[in-house]
């Protein structure tokens, strides 16, 4: 039980500071002025150098957005946003496009240090022997700083860099690719994404090729009153494979922060991609103030045959988290899944679930969905599995189970499941349990403490869904859920 | 070793333990049966430190140390051992999991070393094989989908890892039958040494057939109402608990 143990032992090394990522930067950066108009978005295109093509698809993103409506639908209850009052690029003053680590500000190495995320890749070598190795992009507010391991990934042939570079170095892949999985109209964070996106990664694994190690983005806002919109873009071409991990954190701050993403995924014949995120944005304080406004739109398009995407998510940050990310099961035999874990405490709000678009013949989809509240929080579950008349033999199972810590929190369970076909089998499941009293005195009878046996009881809920994470991810993300829920019991 | 004084216990408003004095000597082993609602899980959980269970009155030592004012992992650091009557299952989290994890707690509490992996997978095998029990089923959650004879045993299996100084065993024969009950009882003897205590509570007669106790008590209306040698067990056998349970009304 090493891993309880050391999860005890940092929940004790923070009790003063619940909140370890809460730090402010303080360093010199770019601003465009407050507010969005045609001005705003001409601003970051030329910022980023982009040719014509894109700016253009951004003025029409831009256009649209102006007639869209703020969605409503979801479990969410919060201020009005004041788009006006934003700013929506923040970048490090230093000279554009990514940098050689001696050219980086040193403030932001020891960000970054303080962190845990190792940019020096001889630090990531330097580490324990047999150590998995991962390739990092850093996205600081509006820009990537830095994206490590790029060599040795292009001999492999997999492209990894930020959104910035990959449209001034490859944009014909941007091009045939961008806006195809999420269209710029689909919905209204989605489309101001699209108008005023600033960075985020870009990847392609060419066919045939098994990504020969993890990549991740590394997301972190600093600056206050900033809007963080970044777009991420993997291809999996045929019969290849890659796993990607995305972590994220922000400053305490009283005002709330926008963060309004959009990661797309393609998908060909045989292609594999497992794409991982522990979010970690700041939740505000136990009475609601402050904290990130995370509104983010994800969706694979498992486009190929036999094809199979997994997203496995942990969730324990933000004030407000609406994020469901999507399969469109387009190939024949193809295979979505979701694993999700929500932890809500203070006064968090998640609205959050997935969606299965069953396409292709004989495709498949599994959704395990744990969410824990505790405080006075709300958590969510919404999802749509359906099946459309050509997907015979689409198979789904769905299990969502919700714990409940505490006498003042909620939890909500909203599948939708349509069928157009009959030989679609569609399974669903859904518990709602409060962390019981008899199990805390039993454990607590065979000698755990009272924090420790919470731990103990919670890493068993959400177990199956950890057992999806990558290792050191894993043990990042049992640390996360344990802090989240501090004192949230007693 | 244990020592009761004058135990007054009440949940909510009502009184259920009402002036208890019992000893029991490290080496012995104690029966306390009794009618139902006599108050024997009362004093179980009470002695384990179960919250709503207010103590009123009167003390409860251990080796002549405090047990009333600590809470239940602490008590279990000190030898506390409660075998439930009805085992909670634990989704999740792996027998094995579960078990290192309250081991090397007490551990910590008492400030002794951490039992290594190796250490800890030794002592689960020994002891998986002496309660005859499939070392696999330690890999799955802790009772989770176990039979009722399946979870008591689990439960002295734990005992064995644990080596508790002071046993309770709360109705440990419900839900077995004799073979393992049998199997069980064995379990529970082996733990018997001459600096460990077992009170062993019990309904029927037919539990005391395999673990011989020292003594016997009868519980009725919170109070101990007589006390005796084994033979005081028979003769509630053949009489039932009436005379005594009109003495305590």
């Amino acid at each position: 039980m090493a891993a309880v143990k050391q999860t005890v032992e940092h929940v004790a090394s923070l009790e003063a500071d619940k909140y370890k990522h809460g730090f402010v930067t303080d360093i010199a950066q770019d601003f465009a002025e407050k507010g969005l108009n045609t001005d705003t978005v001409r601003f970051i295109s030329a910022k980023k150098n982009e040719p014509q093509w894109m700016l253009d698809w951004r003025l029409a993103a831009f256009e649209r957005w102006l007639e869209l409506e703020e969605p409503k639908w979801a479990k969410l209850n919060f201020p009005r946003i004041d788009y006006q009052d934003l700013y929506y690029y923040a970048a490090p003053s230093t000279k554009e496009g990514p940098l050689s680590l001696d050219e980086v500000d040193p403030e932001l190495l020891a960000t970054y240090a303080k962190l845990g995320i190792p940019l020096r890749e001889q630090e990531v070598l330097a580490g324990v022997k047999g150590a998995p190795r991962y390739a990092v992009d850093a996205v600081f507010d509006s820009v990537s700083v830095v994206t490590t391991f790029k060599k040795e990934l292009a001999e492999a042939g997999v492209i990894f860099c930020s959104m910035s570079e990959a449209v001034r170095e490859h944009p014909e892949l941007v091009r045939q690719y961008l806006g195809t999985v999420v269209p710029t109209s689909d919905n209204y964070f989605a489309c101001l994404n699209a108008a005023v996106f600033s960075d985020g990664s870009f990847v392609y694994v060419p066919p045939g090729v098994r990504c020969p190690m993890e990549l991740s983005t590394y997301f972190r806002i600093n600056a206050e009153n900033t809007g963080q919109f970044e777009r991420t873009l993997i291809i999996a071409d045929k019969g290849a494979y890659v796993s990607y991990l995305e972590g994220c954190t922000a400053p305490m701050r009283d005002e709330n922060q926008l963060h309004a993403a959009v990661v797309e995924l393609v998908l060909l014949d045989d292609a594999e991609i497992k794409y991982s995120t522990v979010q970690n944005w700041y939740p505000g304080d136990a009475d609601g103030k402050g904290g990130i406004y995370n509104f983010v739109t994800k969706r694979a398009d498992c486009r190929g045959d036999r094809s199979k995407v997994s997203w496995t998510q942990v969730e324990t940050g933000s004030a407000i988290t609406w994020k469901y990310p999507s399969c469109v099961l387009r190939g024949e035999d193809s295979v979505g899944e979701f694993y999700s874990i929500a932890v809500t405490n203070g006064r968090q709000q998640a609205d959050t679930g997935t969606k299965m678009i069953h396409l292709g013949k004989g495709s498949r989809s599994r959704i395990i969905a744990k969410g824990i509240s505790a405080g006075r929080s709300s958590s969510t579950y919404r999802g749509l599995v359906s099946a459309h008349q050509k997907a015979s033999g689409a198979r789904n199972f769905t299990q969502c189970d919700s714990l409940l810590i505490g006498k003042h929190c909620s939890a909500h369970t909203v599948p939708y499941i349509e069928a157009k076909t009959a030989s679609a089998k569609f399974e669903h499941e859904a518990t709602t349990t409060r962390l019981s009293e008899d199990q805390l005195f039993y454990a607590m009878q065979r000698g755990l403490g009272q924090e420790e046996a919470v731990q103990l009881l919670v890493n068993g809920f959400v177990r199956e869904v950890l057992q999806e994470l990558p290792m050191e991810f894993a043990v990042e993300a049992q640390k996360l859920v344990a802090i989240s829920l501090e004192g949230s019991v007693g | 070793m244990l020592s009761i004084k004058d135990l007054h216990v009440s949940i909510g408003e009502k009184e259920i333990i009402k002036g208890l004095s019992l000893d029991v000597p490290a080496g012995e082993v104690h029966a306390i049966m009794g009618p139902n609602g006599a108050g024997k899980s009362t004093l179980s959980y009470t002695l384990a430190g179960r919250s709503g269970y207010a103590v009123t009155e009167g003390s409860a030592t251990l080796n002549g140390e405090d047990l009333l004012g600590l809470d239940p992992s602490e008590r279990a650091a000190k030898g506390v051992f409660l075998s439930f009557q009805y085992p909670l299952e634990i989704p999740g989290v792996p027998t094995l999991t579960f078990i290192r994890a309250a081991l090397n707690a007490q551990r910590k509490t008492r400030g002794e070393p951490e039992c290594t992996a190796p250490q800890f997978l030794k002592l689960a095998r020994e002891a998986a094989a002496k309660l005859k029990m499939d070392f696999d089923m330690l890999k799955r959650p802790l009772n989770v989908g176990f039979s009722g004879g399946e979870k008591k045993r689990m439960e002295i299996l734990q005992m064995a890892i644990l080596q508790p100084s002071f046993l309770i065993l709360d109705e440990t024969d419900s839900g077995l039958d004799i073979d393992a009950l049998k199997i069980v009882s064995e379990g529970v003897n082996a733990m018997r040494a001459p600096d460990r205590a077992m009170l062993v509570i019990t309904h029927y007669q037919r539990l005391l057939d395999y673990i011989k106790p020292d003594r016997v008590h009868v519980l009725a209306g919170g109070r101990i109402v007589a006390s005796g040698g084994p033979e005081l067990a028979l003769e509630l056998e053949a009489k039932g608990y009436d005379q005594y349970a009109k003495a305590a009304a």
